[in-house]
């Protein structure tokens, strides 16, 4: 198996504070990958590192073979690494449709062309349906984003991030907030769309994890406790540990 | 919370992509008739002021409104490119429809190059840089051979159109500036329609949002300033060859400011607000030059007012009212 996404000595210190702490990771492809750990372990700033939204202090980050350190964010979504963010992204203001669209848009180019009528984006009509489709929403496709629950919103943050036909994807907590129903739909989801794709994704819900990653790297105070599939993570003397230890805070 | 099942009323559906919806075409359609009688009934050279200001205000507009960027140094590009139209008509002996477009050319370099300088820098920031780069406009145009110093260039000649028609004429020169400002006001419209206002629009409501999925927010943001530098240097152009004069006026600060607080007074991001908010602060300033120096002070008390009263500015209420887009 050959490894989509790699860091190495990955390090990011916030004047001083050592966020994330020498992390080496790597995702294989094709797998779902969990990255765990208590609050404030520094996983979020570990995706924002991934994808660039975030300079590295140190470390090198390897996507697809290639060096990704020094790129920008968008080069990186370009080059089919795809982001979603712990706060739902949605457009709030566009419609459902306009949402996906966006997406679609990027993908196909003429995103540039500030002088042609916008009815040229009814090309993309279907195929944002079709997505939308997929993740249950067709009913709301003509609605404000913004008025949609928070279920629906990162439903639909899902389908504008497959619209774009990422290779790997990176979900930043995509459960959170949500309701038993609307997690089994979206793991249901998850299980779906990571055929033939890379996913690694930060989630609290254990048993979520429990089903759905292959391998699962913990984090505590920006370092890697531990990696292994769930069996041997959960008996892990130092993850409970740093679980209980950060209850206890 | 659940996908499949209806948590949240069933909310209004709204509209997509009707191209310009019937209400903004009746309305367009109505201040062109208006426009076309407009000067048999005030004196033309007043209407072709508030014309020129309207395009100004629409072009500052497309960036603050719709780019999200508050530049504070947009008679940068009004005021340089009423230069550059002057001299073309008066030194290079241009025609008039050439000159205006050489001013617009000048306004976009420009803005081209103050753009890529400035839009990486976030807020306050933003409005700073670009203020000062302004001042460096003004300084030039103050310090300059080409641009007369403290005179200006004066008594720019008005040609002829296409070398053919004569604009010497008030109400040829008159139609030839609403063909300018209106074709410009509808351009500014159509970019805020199109694909490219769409991606503008989504960059607006979620910048992160855009960058993962692959957009580069600064191009973007490059385009539209330079979008709307150039229309903003048209309007100071086509104003060049009304009053057959470039000043130290339409490159000063207050003119910066002046252009914020039509927007503003009109309703930023609204389509019909900037025009609105132009035609009241020039026809205001019409009636109350006898004032003097007062003129500032009265225009800032009724923008105060304005702002408290109308948040969202005057045309920004309205559609509230109305609950449609205006
Ligand atoms: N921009 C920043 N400046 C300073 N400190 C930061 C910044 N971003 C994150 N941190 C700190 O880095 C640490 C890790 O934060 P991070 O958001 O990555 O945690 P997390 O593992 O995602 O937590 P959670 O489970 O709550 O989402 C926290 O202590 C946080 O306060
Ligand atoms: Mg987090």
């Amino acid at each position: 198996m050959s490894i989509a996404l790699e860091a190495r000595g990955l390090t990011k210190e916030f004047k001083g504070f050592v966020a994330v702490n020498d992390v080496n990771l790597s995702v294989e492809q094709g797998t779902i990958h969990a990255l765990i750990g208590p609050n404030g372990a520094g996983k979020t700033t570990c995706f924002n590192l991934l994808t660039k939204f975030l300079q590295p202090t140190r470390g090198t980050i390897i996507y697809d073979g290639r060096d990704i350190t020094r790129m920008a964010p968008a080069g990186i979504a370009r080059l089919g690494m795809v982001r979603s963010f712990q706060i739902s992204a949605v457009f709030p203001d566009l419609s459902v449709l306009q949402n996906v669209r966006v997406a679609l848009q990027r993908r196909r180019g003429d995103s540039y062309d500030f002088w042609r009528s916008e009815k040229n984006l009814r090309r993309f009509d279907d195929d944002a349906r079709a997505h939308i489709d997929e993740v249950g929403l067709t009913e709301f496709v003509d609605h404000r984003a913004a008025e949609l629950s928070y279920g629906r919103k990162r439903a639909l943050e899902i389908a504008a991030t497959l619209a774009l036909d990422p290779q790997m994807l990176l979900l930043d907590e995509p459960m959170a907030g949500m309701a038993q129903e609307d997690i089994e739909r979206i793991s249901a989801l998850i299980l779906k769309i990571a055929k033939g794709r890379t996913i690694l994704m930060v989630e609290h819900n254990l048993s979520v994890v429990a089903n759905l990653s292959d391998r699962i790297t913990v984090l505590a105070r920006g370092e890697i406790l531990a990696e292994g599939d769930y069996e041997t993570v959960s008996k892990s003397h130092e993850v409970i540990e740093a679980y209980i230890g950060a209850a206890d805070e | 919370m659940s996908i499949q099942q209806t948590d949240t009323p069933a909310s209004s559906p709204i509209a997509n992509d009707a191209g310009m919806s019937p209400l903004h075409k009746a309305i367009f359609l109505g201040l062109l008739a208006f426009l076309v009688v407009l000067p048999f009934m005030v004196y033309p050279v007043f209407a072709m002021k508030i014309m020129c200001f309207a395009l100004f205000a629409a072009a500052f507009n497309l960036l603050l409104g719709f780019g999200g960027l508050l530049s504070f140094g947009h008679a940068a590009y009004f005021g340089g490119a009423s230069y550059v139209a002057a001299h073309a008509a008066k030194v290079w002996g241009l025609t008039p429809e050439l000159a205006v477009l050489s001013g617009a050319a000048a306004a976009a370099f420009l803005g081209l190059i103050i753009g890529s300088l400035s839009i990486r820098r976030q807020g306050i920031y933003f409005a700073m840089v670009t203020l000062a780069f302004a001042q460096m406009v003004y300084f030039v145009a103050l310090q300059a051979e080409f641009t007369g110093g403290e005179d200006g260039i004066q008594s720019v000649p008005r040609g002829k159109l296409f070398g053919l028609i004569s604009l010497e004429d008030n109400i040829s020169l008159y139609f030839f500036v609403l063909a300018l400002t209106f074709g410009g006001i509808l351009f500014l419209y159509r970019v805020v329609h199109s694909p490219f206002g769409q991606v503008l629009k989504a960059i607006r409501e979620n910048e992160p949002r855009a960058i993962s999925l692959g957009y580069d927010v600064n191009r973007y943001k490059l385009i539209v300033f330079v979008l709307s530098a150039t229309f903003a240097g048209l309007a100071g152009a086509t104003k060049s060859q009304v009053f057959q004069l470039a000043s130290l006026t339409d490159v000063h600060w207050a003119m910066s400011g002046e252009v914020v607080l039509m927007t503003l007074l009109g309703g930023m991001g609204t389509v019909f607000g900037p025009i609105l908010g132009a035609a009241m602060i020039v026809t205001m300033q019409n009636y109350l030059a006898t004032f003097g120096a007062w003129v500032t002070v009265i225009q800032g008390v009724i923008f105060v007012i304005g702002v408290l009263l109308f948040r969202e500015g005057i045309i920004g209420v309205i559609s509230r009212w109305l609950k449609r887009p205006l």
